[in-house]
């Protein structure tokens, strides 16, 4: 036995334990998140286009701005007059390290590229209409061009723009709007497929199946939660893709819908789960009195019962949004993966988690690519932060009613 | 007054509404009524008294059948209502309920409008003539006493009244679907003296239309409220007979112990 002095002792230190996990605990939380931060918002410091690359024009040439979407239509080809950009009516000509030689002949070049610089120069101060992109090495010493200044990545180029091409020469399109709208699409229609469901069985498991099958049931639909994330793509990708494919006629079956379907199974355990929990915490005497009162079971459950759990129902719905936004894995192998703006269910979508999952890996750490994968963390954390903050708001506000 | 009421009894033969015969019920294999012969008259207020956990409660809810919500119930014998036997296959459980309303022990209002409490067991019913139903609340409300102090506030929630009001409330939402026995589980428990004496007024007045069936822990308000009483005890029913025999006369020993309380 322990006398008094060293229980004391051993309580204090029984006491220091706990303390220092739920410290430990609080700074992990909170170092994720300053580091998802500091990495993230490092994109908006830097330029859209590759380091120790310039960009340059004939000085002569008006054009004195162009955005990074902009520079992305002129090196594709898809405009090919500076009309299109406010400059004079003069056609583009692309001179990069690509097609110098479609311009100059190899051997003025020097044998190390010695005379490039003098060459590049030379080149653009002849052409009015001339675009050139080197790099910073071959940049003459004497430049009489106009060197475009490209700014940092903006903020509302970024929520808006709509090309996703993190590695895209000469400058990234970082337009995550494709990337927002396809984790929307994909969390909407997987709501809109589990909460019919998850509320029908829900209402049945608390009010209309009996004991004994409400305890086989139940666990059952537990269970579903427990099913790591990959199963559910691969039964997607093995059953459910084939399946769409074929009902619409479709040449791939990788789509929004699919990925819907799939979210819409995973996040009905979290809907059954607390909606059933809030329609059973409905007081008896409630339902007593519109049973007493003459009210059928089922009147019962649509005037009382339901109205009385609906902000249970409600934070049911939200946590399910929350997790079929987050969910990255199942949608990862079913939903195709084209980061273009959805139209229809029946295309291929990207979310934002599928794309910092599957993209992570190739971006070198501490590129703009790896900044702008943060940043798009730092979106999806916003969004499930939201989401989080709804939950708790509803919560509280049915404590207090 | 009361004693009038008594003469009246004496001299034509009282009309029996609801009766037991041998009624027995079981929560899985506890006893919790044995054997209850049981009956009660038409325009009387009984009183079913008797310590914590002795089956009134029980017995008082096999009148509407709240009973069949709980898991594991077996009854038996014959609960009849009318002469006819309410736990029969043919009885429709509903229909059952809007003819023997129910006041519970703790005020239950649903949250919505005063309003719209009344109205709800006639809205459940079918009837959607809003004249209708405004004149039923009106009357309803009337009725349980309540009418002059929320006539201007009909539409506030039924949740800003006090316990009192909305325990009459509560008896005006069983008066509104007019049914013919109003079973009363100790209606004014959670109130205060000055409301509780409310309720038994009211209690007093409602007994010229309907049925009465109260359980109470309060012998003063079984003896101020009550036609008849009813003593239970450990599921048995010890003693029936009209309030003022139990209460001068017990002629069992239990009776007597508890009435006077000696335990209980």
């Amino acid at each position: 036995m322990l006398n008094k002095s060293q229980r004391k002792t051993f309580e204090k230190i029984f006491e220091g334990l706990l303390f220092s996990s739920s410290t430990v605990t609080s700074i992990t939380v909170i170092f994720i998140i300053i580091f998802l931060f500091s990495e993230g918002i490092g994109l908006f410091n830097s330029k859209p286009i590759e380091k120790e690359y310039f960009i340059a024009l004939n000085e002569t040439n008006p054009v004195k701005d162009i955005s990074p979407s902009d520079i992305d239509l002129i090196f594709n080809q898809d405009v090919t007059n500076w009309s299109k950009l406010g400059g004079k009516n003069d056609s583009i000509i692309l001179f990069t390290l690509n097609n110098i030689t479609d311009y100059i002949p190899e051997d003025s070049l020097g044998v190390n590229l010695e005379f490039l610089p003098a060459q590049i120069n030379k080149f653009i101060s002849s052409n009015t209409g001339v675009i050139a992109y080197f790099p910073d090495e071959y940049k003459p010493e004497k430049f009489d061009a106009f060197i475009l200044p490209v700014g940092n990545v903006k903020v509302s180029e970024f929520l808006k723009g709509k090309n996703w091409y993190p590695t895209n020469q000469p400058a990234a399109q970082l337009g995550i709007l494709p990337l927002i709208l396809g984790t929307l699409w994909v969390s909407f229609g997987a709501i809109l497929i589990a909460l019919p469901l998850g509320l029908a069985t829900a209402i049945y498991l608390a009010e209309v199946a009996d004991m004994r099958l409400r305890n086989i049931l139940k666990p059952l639909i537990e269970l579903l939660a427990g099913i790591p994330s990959v199963v559910y793509g691969f039964f997607g990708l093995v059953v459910i893709v084939p399946l769409v494919q074929k009902t619409f006629g479709l040449a791939v079956g990788e789509t929004a819908l699919v990925g819907s379907i799939i979210l819409g199974i995973m996040a009905l355990p979290t809907i059954i789960t607390i909606t059933e929990d809030s329609i059973r915490a409905t007081p008896r005497s409630q339902k007593e009195a519109s049973l007493a009162l003459g009210a059928s079971r089922w009147q019962t459950m649509v005037r009382v019962i339901i109205p009385y759990s609906k902000s249970g129902i409600a934070a049911a719905i939200i946590l399910g949004i929350g997790r079929a936004v987050g969910e990255t894995m199942a949608v990862l192998m079913v939903t195709g993966n084209a980061s273009v703006i959805p139209h229809s269910f029946l295309q291929p979508v990207r979310t934002i988690p599928a794309t910092i999952a599957a993209e992570l890996g190739e971006a070198p750490a501490g590129g703009l690519h790896f900044k702008a994968l943060f940043a798009l963390g730092i979106v999806l954390f916003i969004i499930t932060f939201g989401i989080n903050l709804t939950v708790e708001i509803i919560k509280s506000r049915t404590k207090r009613a | 007054m009361k004693d009038k009421s008594k003469e009246v009894e004496v001299e034509q033969k009282p009309t029996v509404i609801i009766e037991t015969k041998t009624a027995n019920l079981f929560y899985g294999s506890f006893h919790a009524l044995k054997n209850i012969d049981f009956e009660a008259y038409q325009n009387t207020v009984t009183a079913l008294i008797g310590p914590s956990g002795c089956g009134k409660s029980t017995f008082l809810r096999l009148f509407n059948r709240m009973n069949d919500l709980i898991d594991h119930v077996n009854i038996s014998g014959k609960i009849l209502l009318n002469n006819k036997n309410i736990y029969d296959k043919s009885i429709d459980v509903d229909e059952l309920r809007k003819k023997v309303g129910m006041v519970f022990q703790k005020p239950n209002p649903f949250p919505k409008s005063i309003f719209e409490n009344v109205a709800y067991g006639l809205r459940v019913n079918g009837i959607s003539d809003s004249g209708y139903i405004e004149e039923k609340v009106k009357t309803s409300l009337q009725q349980a006493a309540l009418w002059n102090e929320v006539k201007d506030n009909l539409k506030k929630s039924a949740y800003e009244l006090s316990g009192g009001q909305q325990q009459r409330l509560c008896i005006a939402r069983a008066l509104a679907v007019e049914p013919e026995v109003l079973l009363m589980d100790e209606p004014a428990s959670a109130l205060d003296p000055i409301s509780t004496s409310h309720i038994e007024e009211l209690i007093f007045e409602l007994k010229k239309q309907y049925t009465i069936i109260i359980v109470t822990h309060n012998m003063q308000q079984a003896g101020r409220v009550s036609d008849y009483t009813s003593f239970f005890y450990m599921g048995d029913l010890i003693e029936h007979g009209s309030t003022k025999q139990i209460f001068t006369s017990p002629k069992d020993v239990k009776t007597q112990n508890y009435i006077t309380g000696r335990f209980g």
